[in-house]
């Protein structure tokens, strides 16, 4: 999808997602209780949340949108905006510093045709830094999807995102 | 209390605060951000941190953040320990890798929290070498600047607008460096309190962007202490002046009215002083158009006009007492009026008589803040009294200090202490015939129409003690709503009353009454408070005069003296012409051109409240006195010189001129009981410090010599004037001892910035070191008082009718604020509120004063069929009182027909 097609999603949640908020909220002790949850399950089904949604999501939660979208922004794995089908993490902490993660990430950069924070014209990938995955013993790490994989040297590059593309043909 | 050690000086600490106020109150510059004074501590900026020892043995120590420990008896802290400063030094480089070096060009800079506290700490080096982030600013509306990259995350912006104020609509983005504070698009602030913002942020992100238009630096500018006008709460201000204008509004603390905040209204609402709307000389009106004239002209014109016969005079609630004073004095106590119409002017006089007989005490801010259990009876206090609705907001923090209490929690740990009470109900109930902004916070909204929420009143009161008149025909859910409210205020320490006058209903005052006199018959004692229209109400029905419907009947063939009132806010057109048209010639002492002004034969152009010293008496029965920081040019004076003055020109000798105010005022206080502590409310004009009297400006003004050079270089004596005690330069004294109504600015060594202000308490958040501020002129009589049984018929809809209510706004229906630009900016255009469902875009013609307005209507479900809202004086300039109407729907589809046709 590219970023028009993504954006111009309806305002409102589909009626499944609005009724599994109202059910997690009755279960919350405060229905902002949810909100976290409520966010993920968004991002699980688009891919990203737009304005739309979380003003949508904020109503059903009895929260501001500058208070929820406090919480979008707050946590780095929530995206606010839109990004590919497959995103692409590559820790930039200690362990895989040393290890060399800045030569993997240019290999990565190179491969992708994109800088970090950037999606790959056909909406296929994202690329984005991370912290500490905790799989420092394979450092340098990188998580795509949910999918990790360490260690990643500048030469493993080409297969992994050629096998991932291969994968959604 | 509790001995401390602070670096080896043993001090007297309060055992209920935190180490930081302690060390503040003892004179310690100890640098802080996250921590203020109303808003507790969170820890979030770790600037406070002090070392504290273990016991006397305990050489090492540990750093601590003083604003997050509690004073304990015998705790020995240093802060000048180097470890802790240094620790200081460091907290404030971190800030500052990211902070611009914009002070010159920063309009917080020198009175800039953060600039002092930097400065404190002696950090001065900066190390960091890279780049700072920077973040997009946004537009929040006529009001508020925004410069994020100022930021310093000290989360003082939300905390005090979300936590304490209850918006929601200013937020916290994002994480660590990319932190943002803002809403969550581009827009105007909703809260009414937004400009709080401006004091309460240490840093340049927000600033009070029409003070920008015309900005001065804070050392440069003469201050005076003053009382806003725009309400009848009284709340206290410094206004700040340079080269003849009013630049801005501040808070002024005190301690049992406003404390720390205003209300946007009063914030904002001064530009009228500057306005081009000002008289600033006298006139000759001719066919509508002003011709301006000599005074000496003016006032010899008045003296032939007077001659020929009887003088009548029109008072005014929005002109101190001192000009009423002498306009009644003037035209005789027979022939003055209070400027006020029925239903206001009887219903004014109401209300006082209720206060000053019975049992009740009325409520200051602070005490509304501390209310254990309060009711609001049909009044929409937010948008009435802003500044009250706040306090009455903290009712609900005051319930979390119980739960607090039961946890063992400090009151000022904030955060601990919110949590703690996120489940507390707040003993608040709210009874209105339209949804409130107070509704959030209360335990129970109901809605209910005028007459019906009387009802409720009474039948509270029963409930209370049955000695009071019971309310026959209760619905059941009203019956247990009495129930429930009488229990909540019963189970108080400190219950509180509030009702008003927004829908002019005796009953709902009565009821009101009817209530404390039953908790005070049940042992309470209650507290209470009538919300009155306009800034000097109390001071009208208090001095007593005629309502102008009464004096319409005397007005014929007498020359008619009306002082700061704009008639046509007051009357429908009709009574406004039966009134003026009677009157063999209308004279108008006023300082804005007004419909009233431009149908007079001669104006007198009278002194601002910026321009001139006064007296004005707030709904908390409080005489207090706003001082003049402007000295304007001839002809410009107060409304009782040119009382005096056209008394002279009149040859009448009963008012002689008064040389100084505070002649007159001891005259108002010789001469009228009630009155007679108004020269308390401030000190007199020959008041002295150390030998000299207090100065209006900073010690480093500057261009003084300079600002006036393009008009001519050479010196010319400051101006003075017999009236105020503050000299107009920056000679003179200043200490942090002066009196609390005598403060022209905050400002101390090394403390720039508001937060000076800890320095002029004698402790922080307590009473100021110069003593109170304002006298109150009545109080509850005692006793247990009397019970009304004026029970009114509950509301029935009408047929073919519909019920027109006002809808007060904060912004938008008060006078005088609507004359400064940002206001007038930030109202919203008038709708009616229409009960039930109309369709979107719909119209409503409705004739109000005998004339046929078409306004915007928009359906609102909160209120019952056969109801609608209309904001006062802004379709109608006179309406203002709930009144049957006939009201047509003009369907969308016609709208657009109507206008393509025009
Ligand atoms: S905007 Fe001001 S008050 Fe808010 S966190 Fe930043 S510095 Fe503090
Ligand atoms: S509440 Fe009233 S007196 Fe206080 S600042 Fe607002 S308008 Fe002025
Ligand atoms: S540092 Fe990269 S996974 Fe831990
Ligand atoms: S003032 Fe103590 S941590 Fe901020």
């Amino acid at each position: 999808m590219s970023t028009a097609e993504l954006t111009a999603q309806d305002a409102e949640l589909p009626k499944d997602l609005v009724d599994t908020f109202i059910d997690m909220a009755a279960h919350e002790h405060h229905p902002r209780g949810a909100a976290i949850e409520a966010l993920r399950l968004v991002q699980e089904r688009f891919g990203w949340i737009n304005d739309a949604h979380l003003a949508h999501t904020a109503r059903i939660l009895g929260m501001s949108q500058a208070d929820l979208d406090g919480i979008a922004t707050y946590f780095n794995l929530l995206f606010r905006k839109p990004v590919g089908k497959n995103v692409v993490m590559l820790c930039d902490s200690v362990s895989c510093y040393i290890m060399g993660a800045e030569q993997t990430r240019e290999r990565l950069c190179r491969k992708l045709g994109v800088k970090m924070g950037e999606t790959t014209p056909d909406g296929e990938f994202t690329v984005l830094p991370i912290v500490c995955l905790g799989h420092c013993d394979h450092a340098p790490a990188m998580l795509v999807g949910k999918d990790l994989f360490g260690p990643v040297r500048p030469e493993d590059i080409d297969g992994i995102i050629d096998d991932i593309r291969a994968r959604k043909k | 209390m509790a001995k401390i050690v602070i670096d080896g000086r043993e001090v007297e600490a309060r055992s209920d605060v935190n180490l930081l106020q302690a060390c503040l109150e003892a004179g310690e510059d100890l640098p802080y951000f996250c921590w203020h004074p109303e808003l507790g501590s969170v820890g979030a900026c770790r600037q406070c941190a002090v070392k504290q020892y273990a016991n006397a043995e305990d050489t090492r120590g540990r750093i601590v953040m003083a604003c997050m420990t509690p004073v304990t008896e015998g705790a020995i802290i240093s802060v000048e320990d180097p470890e802790a400063k240094e620790f200081r030094g460091e907290v404030v480089e971190w800030l500052m890798t990211n902070h611009p070096h914009d002070c010159p060009v920063c309009e917080e800079g020198g009175e800039c929290h953060l600039q002092d506290m930097t400065v404190m700490t002696g950090h001065r080096e900066r190390r960091y070498r890279f780049d700072k982030r920077t973040h997009n600013n946004q537009d929040l509306g006529p009001f508020v600047k925004h410069e994020m990259n100022r930021c310093i995350a000290c989360y003082r912006c939300v905390r005090f607008y979300r936590d304490y104020a209850g918006g929601q609509d200013l937020g916290v983005f994002a994480s660590h460096n990319n932190v943002y504070f803002g809403r969550h698009e581009s827009g105007t602030l909703e809260s009414p309190f937004s400009g709080n913002l401006i004091e309460v942020c240490p840093t340049g992100v927000f600033t009070d962007k029409p003070f920008s238009k015309m900005y001065s630096r804070k050392w440069d500018m003469r201050g005076a202490p003053s009382v806003c006008s725009n309400c009848a709460t009284g709340c206290n201000t410094i206004i700040n002046e340079r080269a003849g204008k009013v630049r801005r509004t501040l808070n002024r603390y005190n301690d049992e009215v406003n404390r720390y905040f205003l209300c946007d209204r009063g914030r904002f609402g001064h530009g009228w002083v500057n306005a081009p709307t000002r008289l600033r000389s006298a006139g000759y009106v001719i066919n509508g158009d002003m011709t301006p004239v000599p005074a000496q002209a003016a006032l010899d014109h008045f003296g032939k006009i007077a001659a020929s016969g009887r003088l009548v005079g029109i008072g005014s609630p929005r002109a101190s007492l001192e000009s009423n004073y002498a306009l009644r004095k003037l035209v005789g106590a027979g022939n003055f009026s209070t400027g006020m119409a029925e239903p206001e002017h009887s219903l004014v006089k109401l209300a006082v008589s209720l206060l000053a007989a019975g049992p009740a005490r009325i409520a200051t801010m602070h005490e509304m803040e501390q209310a254990d259990g309060a009711l609001i009876l049909g009044e929409d206090v937010s948008a009435t009294s802003p500044r009250m609705s706040l306090a009455l907001r903290q009712i609900k923090r005051t319930a979390f200090n119980k739960a607090a209490d039961q946890a063992r929690v400090p009151h000022w740990m904030d955060a601990s202490v919110r949590t703690l009470g996120q489940d507390t109900i707040s003993p608040l109930f709210v009874v209105s015939p339209t949804v409130t902004d107070l509704d959030g916070f209360a335990q129970d909204a109901i809605r209910a129409m005028p007459e019906d929420a009387a009802r409720l009143g009474f039948a509270i009161a029963h409930r209370i003690d049955a000695s009071a008149p019971d309310v026959a025909g209760l619905s059941e859910a009203e019956a247990a709503s009495a129930s429930r409210i009488a229990e909540g205020l019963l189970a108080a320490e400190k219950p509180l009353l509030v009702s008003g006058l927004q829908y002019a209903s005796a009953a709902l005052l009565q009821a009101t009454a009817n209530i404390a006199s039953a908790l005070a018959a049940r042992g309470k004692t209650p507290l209470i408070s009538f919300v009155l229209p306009e800034a000097n109400s109390m001071g009208l029905a208090l001095m007593g005069g005629l309502s102008l419907d009464e004096i319409a009947a005397q007005t014929a063939d007498a020359t008619l003296i009306v002082l700061e009132n704009d008639l046509s806010r007051r009357l429908d057109g009709a009574q406004f012409e039966a009134l003026v048209g009677s009157a063999a010639s209308l004279v108008v002492l006023d300082h804005s051109v007004t419909p009233t002004a431009i149908r007079s034969q001669v104006t007198f152009p009278s002194a601002a409240y910026s321009e001139t010293d006064g007296t004005l008496v707030s709904a908390e029965g409080r005489a207090q006195r706003f001082l003049q920081v402007v000295y304007p040019d001839a002809p410009l004076q107060a409304g009782w010189r040119w009382i005096a003055d056209m008394a002279q020109a009149a040859g009448l000798s009963h008012v002689q001129p008064w040389a100084r105010l505070d002649d007159l005022i001891a005259e108002i206080a010789a001469t009228m009981p009630v009155f007679a502590r108004i020269p308390e409310a401030a000190p007199a004009a020959d008041y002295e410090l150390e030998g000299t009297p207090l100065r209006s400006q900073t010690h480093r003004v500057s261009g003084r010599t300079a600002i006036r050079a393009n008009i001519s270089v050479r010196d010319i004596p400051p101006p003075s004037s017999p009236d105020t005690p503050l000299h107009s330069t920056m000679e003179g004294s200043y200490s942090t001892d002066m009196p609390g109504t005598l403060i022209p600015f905050y400002q101390v060594p090394g403390w720039n910035s508001e937060q000076s202000l800890n320095r002029f308490q004698q402790e922080i958040g307590g009473k100021m070191r110069g003593g109170d501020c304002g006298v109150r002129l009545i109080d509850a009589a005692g006793g247990s008082g009397t019970f009304s049984s004026g029970i009114p018929e509950a509301f029935r809809a009408r047929a073919g009718q519909v019920m027109l209510l006002p809808e007060a706004r904060v912004f938008g229906t008060d006078e005088m604020s609507m004359m400064a630009q940002p206001i007038a900016d930030r109202a919203a255009p008038a709708v009616v509120r229409v009960g039930g469902t109309v369709a979107e875009g719909a119209r409503v013609r409705l004739s109000l004063g005998g004339e046929i307005f078409t306004v915007d209507a928009v359906s609102d479900p909160s209120l019952p069929e056969g109801v609608a809202t209309c904001p006062p004086h802004m379709v109608s300039r006179s309406w203002s009182v709930p009144e049957w109407v006939s009201l047509e729907i003009t369907a969308p589809a016609e709208r657009v027909g109507t206008e393509s046709a025009v």
